[in-house]
């Protein structure tokens, strides 16, 4: 048996050993995510002993080192464990914005001492995070933020606004941009971590159209950051004033994430689904619905051969921009059709039988993908520079 | 199997890019035959090379002379071939016909594969009857006559029906026109007695044929496969054509895309250049798009095809619509983007949107697999 064989019957069955049955279950709502944090609770006990089991083994982030909380896991371990987690429908154990963000800029720009205390955090579960990038002024032209940090030696003192901060109402810490030079637009600008227990700090939840309040405005009113945390751990990522280099590398990352290049549903076909909802299809609406199919399978082999170039280094590097412009575009294009094929069903908003109003909470939850993480508008003007180096205007 | 070229797949497109850029190219092919109202369409001279090249015989088994390739391989040549809008038998001839005579016996594939993979002989397929591409339904009929058949019927858009020696002509042998059972696939040969072409130009320059079967006499030998139990051969000559066109429209959107995109960096209006107009940056980028899209969706037709995936059929129809999507749309915003150039004949734009709608209509336009897409899934 091959190491990577061996590696697959083990890790089948740890699986199978402590992966609770109900962890097993495809999520239903947002209390089926654990999200950790100081004030995190379980829904129920199977969730606390997943999470543990996996935190201890280090899979909350398996390829992360084993010294900063991870299992050490290669690139080629990492995959089998996610094929053979998929493979019984096991949850996620542990959701969070460090994982996916500021982790990656960590282990791509952290000093050791920072990697040592952050990542481990983060691993297991005890800190939760949020992101402060946009402000109210500064939407899709995000370097004219104006949130400041006024220089007082060993500390700044920040004042400002930010807005779209996803949970924040729920995070214990920050990773926000500061702007720490006003002369200097790009490079004036401190990619910074702090505490949101402090004084000064506060968050209010924005409603959604969907009606839900995944994301919060978050004020500064003269909040105090001390500017190290101890020996080799100072409170920002990289360097003092080059904080977009590490905001640029993490919006690359997160259009990787949103582009849903991973797979999961936006890149399904959804004919057959709505005919079988909706009994018989209006011809009009059945060719749409063929149209679509097309568009969504031929973005799906986009996915994989974007997924297989990415491995061995073949994707352009901006290509992730275009990746993020067609799937949110499409999947806008599927929640329509689902609607039009739902009828007066899908229009329900609190139904039992709708799960919530599901159908239209999701609907309009979809109309942000093409905002969130650069707007299509900001990709397609990346793919003209970058991609077809188009004249700049 | 990873979703892009391996090393000799890779080699193979450098060379084929090179080959078709240079002796392919819309001068030295397309415009020179067209401008001397050439008969047959394209050049036997290219033939000749693409035979040097390897390319006639590539699908076709090494046992029988050939390379033993696949849809991979055949793609990334009929991708250039698009590019450079060079017109050859190639898909007709070493895709379509290539495919069916594969499933011919050992006395078909010695009689017609040699002059094939040779570059001597140009064949072609004669499946369509009437105006659109509806090979469920075959009229077209093959009688019993003493050891042999007797061919009656009509075909339409026979590609290169005139210059080719050979036609591989789907016949319905029993059964109702609509049964998908009681089909046979013939060799009929270019001298075949009863066989009358209308040959017409069409709006890419190319040629093709009304043909017209007035009890023509075939022998057994002619039969491809086995007798009423073509739909098999017929339908493998068909993925392996609609992933092959699929390819060549990825040629020719990207061929209509970088001749337009170079435009975008060269003509100034307003004393700027126009790219520098997010009007024109942001289709040119949705463009792109799409035709990387088009571009992998068709790489994996073909290897699903050439995996033997049951798959295949329907990837072949997701790739053959979205193609011509992609490919609509590169040609549609080449001309617009162009502004009144793009409607002289001078310039190569306009070449590209003709190309493109021919390739739509072969073998199933966007409208007829996007249906089948549908049908495939259930609804």
């Amino acid at each position: 048996m091959s190491d990577l064989e061996s590696f697959r019957a083990e890790t089948r069955q740890w699986l199978e050993a402590n992966c609770p049955p109900e962890m097993r279950k495809p999520v239903k709502d947002e209390s089926d995510v654990y999200w950790g944090g100081r004030n995190a609770t379980f829904k129920n006990d199977a969730q606390k002993a997943w999470f543990e089991a996996c935190r201890d083994k280090g899979y909350t982030v398996p390829e992360w080192p084993k010294e900063y909380g991870g299992a050490g896991l290669s690139p080629a371990e990492g995959k089998v464990l996610r094929q053979e987690m998929a493979r019984i429908g096991a949850r996620q154990p542990l959701s969070s914005f460090g994982i996916w963000m500021l982790g990656p800029a960590l282990l791509h720009f952290g000093t050791e001492g920072q990697k040592k205390r952050f990542l481990n955090e983060i691993a297991s579960g005890e800190i939760r995070w949020c992101q402060g990038y946009s402000e109210p002024g500064s939407g899709s032209d995000l370097v004219s933020m104006q949130t400041f940090g006024e220089d007082k030696g060993d500390h700044w003192v920040v004042n400002g606004q930010k807005i779209w901060t996803s949970y924040a109402d729920e995070a214990d810490w920050i990773f926000c941009l500061v702007r720490t030079d006003k002369q200097n637009k790009y490079q004036g600008i401190t990619f910074m971590l702090f505490d949101m227990a402090g004084s000064g700090v506060s968050t209010k939840p924005i409603k959604l159209i969907s009606g839900n309040s995944p994301f919060c405005e978050t004020f500064f009113d003269d909040v105090e950051v001390p500017k190290s945390y101890g020996e080799d751990c100072p409170a920002y990522v990289g360097e003092i004033n080059r904080g977009w280099d590490v905001a640029k590398y993490l919006l690359g990352h997160e259009r990787e994430m949103i582009s849903g290049a991973g797979g999961g549903d936006r890149t399904a076909a959804i004919g057959a689904a709505m005919k079988r909802n909706a009994g018989e299809l209006d011809p009009v609406l059945r060719a749409e619905l063929a149209q679509f199919d097309v568009d969504a399978l031929a973005y799906s082999a986009m996915g994989e051969k974007f997924l297989d170039e990415l491995k061995v280094g073949k994707a352009h590097p901006a290509q992730p921009n275009m990746m993020k412009y067609a799937g949110t575009e499409l999947n806008k294009r599927r929640h329509e059709l689902m609607m039009a094929a739902g009828g007066s069903r899908a229009l329900e908003w609190e139904s039992e039988e709708t799960g919530g109003g599901k159908g239209a909470r999701g609907w309009l939850r979809t109309k942000a993908n093409s905002i969130e993480g650069g707007t299509s508008e900001v990709m397609l003007n990346v793919i003209s520079k970058r991609i077809l180096d188009l004249p700049g205007a | 199997m990873p979703l892009y070229y391996d090393d000799d797949q890779a080699m193979l497109a450098e060379t084929a890019q090179q080959f078709m850029a240079e002796e392919g190219a819309i001068a030295k092919q397309l415009r020179h035959w067209r401008d001397r109202d050439c008969k047959d369409g394209f050049g036997h001279g290219l033939w000749k090379q693409f035979a040097e090249m390897g390319f006639t015989g590539m699908l076709v088994g090494e046992d029988d002379g050939g390379l033993g390739m696949g849809n991979v391989e055949a793609g990334i040549v009929l991708e250039n071939i698009g590019r450079n809008l060079t017109p050859s038998p190639f898909l007709s001839s070493s895709v379509l016909a290539a495919t069916a005579l594969k499933h011919g016996s050992d006395d078909v594939r010695g009689r017609w594969l040699p002059g094939l993979i040779e570059g001597e002989k140009v064949y072609t397929v004669a499946i369509d009857e009437g105006a659109k591409h509806r090979p469920e339904t075959i009229a077209c009929k093959a009688e019993k006559s003493g050891n042999g058949f007797r061919l009656s019927g009509k075909k339409d858009f026979v590609v290169y029906g005139a210059s080719s020696e050979m036609i591989v002509v789907a016949a319905r042998t029993s059964g109702d026109d609509s049964d998908s059972d009681g089909i046979t696939l013939f060799a009929v040969p270019q001298d075949a007695d009863g066989m009358s072409h209308d040959s017409v130009r069409l709006v890419d320059s190319s040629m093709a044929s009304h043909v017209t079967f007035d009890g023509v006499e075939l022998d057994g030998d002619a039969v491809i496969g086995e007798v009423d139990g073509g739909r098999d051969v017929l339908n493998a000559m068909l993925m392996a054509g609609r992933v092959g066109a699929a390819a060549e429209g990825v040629g020719v959107a990207q061929g209509a895309m970088d001749m337009t995109i170079d435009y975008l960096k060269q003509r100034k209006q307003f004393g700027k250049l126009i790219g520098e107009f997010q009007a024109l940056q942001h289709r040119a980028a949705h463009l792109y798009s799409e035709v990387e899209i088009a571009r992998a969706v068709t790489i994996k037709a073909a290897q699903l095809l050439d995996g033997g995936s049951e798959k295949a059929d329907f990837m072949a129809s997701v790739a053959k619509a979205k193609v011509a999507k992609a490919a609509g749309l590169a040609v549609k915003e080449g001309v617009q983007m162009h502004g009144g150039i793009g409607m002289t004949d001078e310039y190569d734009i306009g070449l590209y949107m003709k190309r493109d709608r021919a390739l739509q209509e072969f073998l199933g336009d966007q409208y007829y697999h996007a249906g089948r897409v549908a049908e495939m899934s259930g609804y």
